[in-house]
């Protein structure tokens, strides 16, 4: 395909799509990679900062003086480091996800699977009660005027701090396992899609929905060929917010559980035994799973986009 | 005898709700009256679903581990206030309000100085934004090793949550700004500074409050969720993690009812100050 590209495109248009490339990479890689540079020259820096003084005391205590040379790498290859150095925890997860089977809960990815599965469980079922209960608000006064302030409100109140509360509650009436860690998932990002979607079904001018009742258009017809399609760029919108967040409600599900499986009970056990490149690796992987759960919405989204047309 | 609470109940919620109906019909003539309606409405929702809560857990025997009854809590919040108002002091008036004024402050210090570099904004937004849709509540145990069991942790995970909103939110606010305005106080020859305070930061404001109230409900989330980890005897995340393990369900409510009330006024609060800093902006105006 690129050496056709190449025979086809006219030298004009090749400088262009040339430069524009270069464009892209001064304007959005250089920078980026720049920060993450520094983010990573700033770590190690601390790390040796904030690690020193343990060597320091051990010199001290075996009566030698230790100079900056000898200190460097020691303090970046500690067992239990203040702070990892970055390779540290990068060893730590290649070493936790390769060198063990899969489905020991020795490997990290089998804790990252297990809170994937009730991320993603909760977010399913939070973003298809969000939608409905969206649907009823726009389409009837009394819902409207009844839940919407109590579920404003309701943002505001730190929901997140009744997840233990749930976990064992439903733990006492025997539903164990994937569901209670889901539910809270599932709780946590209806309402950024709730309000969301009030806000996208609403967000078709009045001329258009004049312009379908001119057709004559039924209320169903209105609400697929209208109101759907133009709420779709805020549905996705708050998904992203959602998916982050049940991923944060899932990892402090995991925390009262008594610490079995997944993120939240790495990192609990990590901080019960001072394994602090274990609660690095775990946060890492955390992090990578967001990022990769927000990306793939963002692959959806413009999927989406680009079937109905709407320009990038 | 038990039934006739639950089918009480019943009955007030669909009499609430046939009220509702009936109050959403109405199209009231004066804008006094419409505004009674639109908080009757909702209050009348709370009210009905806290009566048929009641109804429920007294009516079908529910017992008080799985979900206590409103009156019972309410109950314990009356009876223990001693408790109450030394975990707020601990885990609200300390660790919520020090975090999230240093982070706040040092998010919109932060994106005044590196709005000066396009360099600098370019990279670092990306990265806000996806340090923004990370777990960061996961860093709560370093903070908890890092700065001990008392408050200044807590802080410090406020801190580090509250932080990248604000980060983002400013640099997004301080590009807010039209062109239009911004050569007319170039016509003026106004400096850097000049056109900081008496433009951009003025135009910023409802983005820096969005994230100021978003923020206004991490910081009490990232408080509570890092008492988890390791607390003194007193704290509000720390009171919920041991009287949960007592099976003590409604002194849990009652935690999350104060939670739930400082959320929401200081949610309130902030919302009455930006109405008054930014009663320009299209939405509150007349």
């Amino acid at each position: 395909m690129a050496a056709t590209n190449d025979t086809v495109l006219p030298i004009k248009e090749r400088s262009k799509a040339l430069s524009a490339a270069q464009g892209a990479f001064s304007d959005k890689v250089l920078p980026v990679a720049s920060i993450i540079l520094a983010i990573i020259i700033v770590w190690y820096a601390f790390a040796v900062y904030l690690n020193a003084p343990f060597e320091c005391d051990q010199a001290a205590r075996a009566e030698t003086t230790i100079g900056f040379a000898e200190l460097l790498p020691r303090t970046l290859a500690q067992n239990r480091p203040v702070l990892p150095a970055p390779h540290q925890v990068a060893e730590e997860l290649w070493k936790s996800t390769t060198e063990r089977r899969v489905t020991s809960p020795r490997n990290l990815l089998f804790h990252v699977w297990v809170t994937f599965s009730s991320t993603a469980l909760g977010f399913a079922i939070g973003t298809a009660l969000g939608i409905l209960l969206a649907v009823g608000i726009v389409h009837s006064r009394v819902l409207d005027k009844s839940m919407m302030p109590w579920i404003i409100t309701s943002q505001t109140i730190p929901i997140l701090a009744i997840a233990p509360m749930i976990i064992v509650v439903l733990n006492a009436i025997n539903i164990t396992g994937l569901m209670p860690k889901a539910l809270i998932s599932a709780y946590l990002s209806f309402f950024p899609v709730a309000v969301g979607m009030v806000k996208g079904l609403r967000s078709p001018d009045r001329l258009h929905l004049d312009l379908m009742r001119t057709y004559n258009a039924s209320g169903s017809q209105i609400f697929w060929k209208l109101r759907w399609p133009s709420s779709l760029p805020f549905l996705f919108a708050s998904m992203k917010v959602a998916v982050a967040i049940a991923l944060v409600g899932a990892i402090v599900g995991e925390l009262p559980t008594g610490a079995q499986a997944g993120l939240g009970a790495r990192l609990l056990a990590g901080s019960y035994y001072g394994q602090t490149i274990q609660i690095w690796s775990a946060l890492i992987a955390a992090a990578i799973l967001a990022a990769i759960l927000v990306m793939l919405i963002d692959i959806m989204a413009r999927a989406t986009n680009r079937r109905m047309g709407v320009k990038a | 005898m038990n039934s006739s609470v639950l089918l009480s109940a019943i009955a007030f919620w669909l009499v609430a709700w046939g009220i509702n109906l009936w109050l959403a019909r109405t199209r009231p003539a004066t804008p006094l009256f419409r505004g009674l309606i639109n908080l009757t409405i909702p209050v009348l929702f709370g009210a009905a679903i806290l009566v048929l809560w009641e109804g429920i857990t007294r009516g079908l025997g529910i017992p008080s581990i799985l979900l206590p009854p409103p009156s019972m809590i309410w109950e314990r919040i009356t009876t223990s206030t001693a408790i109450l108002w030394a975990d707020f002091q601990q885990t609200y008036l300390k660790a919520v309000l020090a975090g999230y004024v240093i982070g706040c402050g040092s998010g919109f210090l932060v994106a005044i100085l590196i709005d000066r570099s396009p360099f600098l904004k370019k990279g670092l937004l990306p990265v806000g934004n996806l340090v923004a849709a990370l777990p960061i509540i996961g860093v709560a145990p370093i903070m908890v090793m890092w700065f001990g069991f008392d408050w200044p942790s807590k802080a410090a995970v406020v801190v580090v949550m509250t932080f990248f909103p604000m980060l983002v939110n400013t640099v997004a606010g301080l590009s807010a700004a039209g062109h239009m305005e911004r050569d007319l106080m170039r016509t003026y020859a106004s400096g850097y500074w000049q056109e900081l305070f008496k433009l951009r930061l003025p135009a910023a404001m409802p983005f820096i409050f969005n994230a100021l109230k978003i923020n206004s409900t991490l910081a009490l989330i990232g408080a509570i969720v890092a008492e988890f980890f390791g607390t003194p005897i007193v704290g509000m995340g720390f009171r919920i993690s041991t009287e949960i393990g007592r099976m003590n369900v409604d002194m849990v409510w009652a935690e999350i009812f104060i939670a739930a009330l400082a959320g929401s006024l200081s949610y309130g609060l902030i919302a009455l100050v930006e109405r008054a800093v930014t009663f320009w902006h299209p939405s509150y105006r007349k």
